[in-house]
């Protein structure tokens, strides 16, 4: 790949032309995306043109209007929903991750393989086994009830990113042997846990982000409740009203919101998550 | 389940395995005498996620497997009194007419997207790893697919693919091709979800395969180019080869996911129609909560084949990670 022969003009040109036909990649790769928020803003009248218009010429904020409507309940039990499920995720992990990174306990291997293994359980069969548990203890359709489903989906991701992280951090500085319970617990939240503050948002991230776009744990343990998040808000909408695609569009958009705000402001933080490990490698 | 724990959860483990092999030198000195006090701390920081695990992994996978073995009804689902049965509900399962095709879709389905997802991505990854102006950026952007919640993707797509308004179809018409009915024709409907679900898993495969490009040595192109070998020829004798632990391990992890998909599939077409895109996955959720009347006993044996079957592939997964993090 690398032209050893070419001379600077023509490398140029190549670069013009790989920068050109990579933008048409990508184009071509998000153009469901692009075509979200067209249909999005798209008016009722025009939804079943043929051909569609392909840009919103005759551009509405209907569907927009329509989220503000009845939409921003849904929008607000994700929102509750995830910072919990993000809480629950940092207060379980962190100082698991620390233990297996710098204490040493005997059976730490074991448990970091039951962690590997416990992400690889299908989400579905989890589900149904939490709809037995919750029946019984009557959390079905309930905030806390989803928060520890959630959970389930970003905890052992977490203990294993903050274990890689925090086996960097230099022995030196935390002393680990002939650590006693007092000394260790002030190490962790006076030391280890400060200079981990990019693993504890790289965590954070990832947490909020599953737990916002679930759907498994929400249709079948939130179903019909109060309290539903902003995934079922869309998938009633597209069961019940399926001619309005500009109001299940334009709240697809929104729902896409946290997502697309991560890649723009914290691309650093998922990259810091997503390169832990290649550093040493 | 989701795409989305992919990346990251292949890379934590392979730092696991980074830290593994660079930290011993000093740990190891030490690790022969632990220290009962710190034995002791060590667990009271671990006791909080080992009891998590074992009340909301554990315990609700023995609630599963308990389901599988009883006979339960909608009364008894509440009471907790259903008979043991045994391996009935299996039975049962493996004597319906949708099991045949469940299995045929589950492999279709997983065989198909993988292959794709993976030769889609490495082309990318071949293409992205050229560094030209831009590209970071670009890569960047790619990823966006892959951070979508999934009933967003599935709902775009289930529009893009609709028979009468689609975008797809008014594209195909362009080309003098008629009208596909997409989702609502059993001959298309696994096709559909198919292409909904590579356009998800493509970006995973793209950011994997392309770290696995920059650990090949520039200079071994730059060797084969003064060979005057041409750029084919260094992809098929340099490129796959040198990729090909990176290229076991993307495929392995994404047989585990792939296995698992369910919202995709839900979403757009519910299994349908007639069971003409039914996977494990979605048989299962059908049996258990797609009905009114709920058959919680088959839903979670056909659920608990689907967990021997991710563990199976999880475990070989492991298996070469580790083979290779020792090598």
């Amino acid at each position: 790949m690398t032209g050893i022969a070419l001379s600077t003009p023509q490398r140029r040109t190549r670069t013009w032309v790989r920068t050109t036909v990579g933008v048409l990649l990508t184009a071509a790769m998000l153009f469901p995306v692009y075509w979200m928020i067209n249909v999005s803003f798209t008016r009722d009248q025009d939804m079943r043109k043929s051909p569609p218009d392909l840009f919103p010429v005759h551009g509405t904020l209907e569907g927009y209007r329509a989220v503000f409507d009845q939409q921003l309940p849904y929008l607000g039990t994700s929102l509750v929903i995830g910072l919990g499920t993000v809480v629950l995720t940092v207060a379980l992990a962190a100082p698991a991750g620390y233990a297996l990174a710098k204490l040493r306990p005997r059976g730490g291997g074991v448990l970091s393989f039951l962690l590997l293994v416990a992400q690889m359980v299908p989400g579905i069969i989890m589900a149904m086994g939490f709809y037995a548990i919750y029946l019984q203890l009557g959390l079905l359709q309930s905030v806390p009830g989803l928060i520890v489903a959630d959970s389930t989906l970003a905890v052992p991701f977490a203990v294993l990113i903050f274990t890689a992280f925090m086996s960097g951090i230099p022995g030196e500085l935390i002393q680990a042997a002939q650590m006693d319970g007092a000394r260790a617990l002030r190490t962790f939240w006076s030391i280890v846990l400060p200079m981990s503050r990019n693993s504890v948002v790289t965590v954070s991230l990832f947490a909020f982000l599953w737990s916002w776009s679930d759907f498994v744990f929400a249709s079948t343990l939130a179903n019909g409740g109060a309290h539903e998040p902003i995934t079922l808000g869309i998938y009633h909408y597209i069961g019940n009203n399926n001619q309005q695609w500009n109001a299940i569009m334009a709240t697809a958009v929104v729902a896409s919101l946290p997502a697309t705000v991560i890649l723009v402001l914290a691309q650093r933080y998922v990259a810091a998550g997503v390169t832990a490990g290649a550093v040493k490698d | 389940m989701k795409p989305m724990t992919q990346v990251p959860e292949r890379r934590s483990v392979q730092s696991r395995n980074g830290a593994a092999t660079s930290a011993p030198s000093p740990a190891h000195a030490r690790a022969r005498r632990r220290p009962t006090s710190q034995q002791w701390a060590a667990w009271a920081f671990l006791a909080p996620v080992t009891l998590y695990l074992a009340l909301f992994y554990a315990y609700p996978l023995y609630r599963n497997l308990d389901l599988s073995l009883r006979n339960y009804t909608v009364r008894s689902f509440v009471q907790g009194d259903a008979p043991f049965t045994g391996l009935a509900n299996y039975r049962k399962i493996f004597d319906d007419p949708t099991f045949a095709p469940a299995l045929l879709h589950t492999a279709v389905f997983t065989a198909v997207c993988l292959v794709f997802q993976y030769a889609i991505g490495l082309a990318l990854a071949v293409f992205f790893n050229q560094n030209f102006r831009l590209s970071a950026t670009l890569r960047a952007l790619f990823l966006v697919p892959w951070l979508l919640p999934l009933i967003v993707s599935a709902s775009t797509w289930s529009w893009m693919l609709n028979s009468d308004s689609g975008i797809v179809n008014t594209l195909l018409s362009a080309f003098g091709v008629g009208p596909v009915n997409w989702l609502t024709s059993p001959s298309w409907s696994l096709t559909s979800v198919i292409i909904a679900n590579i356009w998800i898993g493509v970006p995973f495969n793209l950011v994997v395969l392309y770290s696995g490009l920059q650990s090949i040595p520039t200079s071994l192109y730059e060797a084969a180019a003064l060979d005057g070998a041409n750029a084919w020829r260094r992809f098929w004798s340099i490129t796959f080869p040198l990729l090909r632990p990176v290229s076991a391990i993307t495929l392995l992890l994404g047989l585990v996911y792939t296995l698992k998909v369910f919202d995709i599939i839900w979403i757009m077409t519910k299994g349908g129609p007639a069971d003409s895109s039914t996977t494990f996955a979605t048989w299962s959720y059908q049996l258990g909560f797609g009905n009114l009347l709920p058959a919680f006993g088959p839903g979670a044996a056909v659920g608990n084949l689907l967990v021997v079957a991710a563990l199976v592939f999880g475990l070989i997964y492991l298996k070469v990670q580790r083979k290779q993090a020792l090598s």
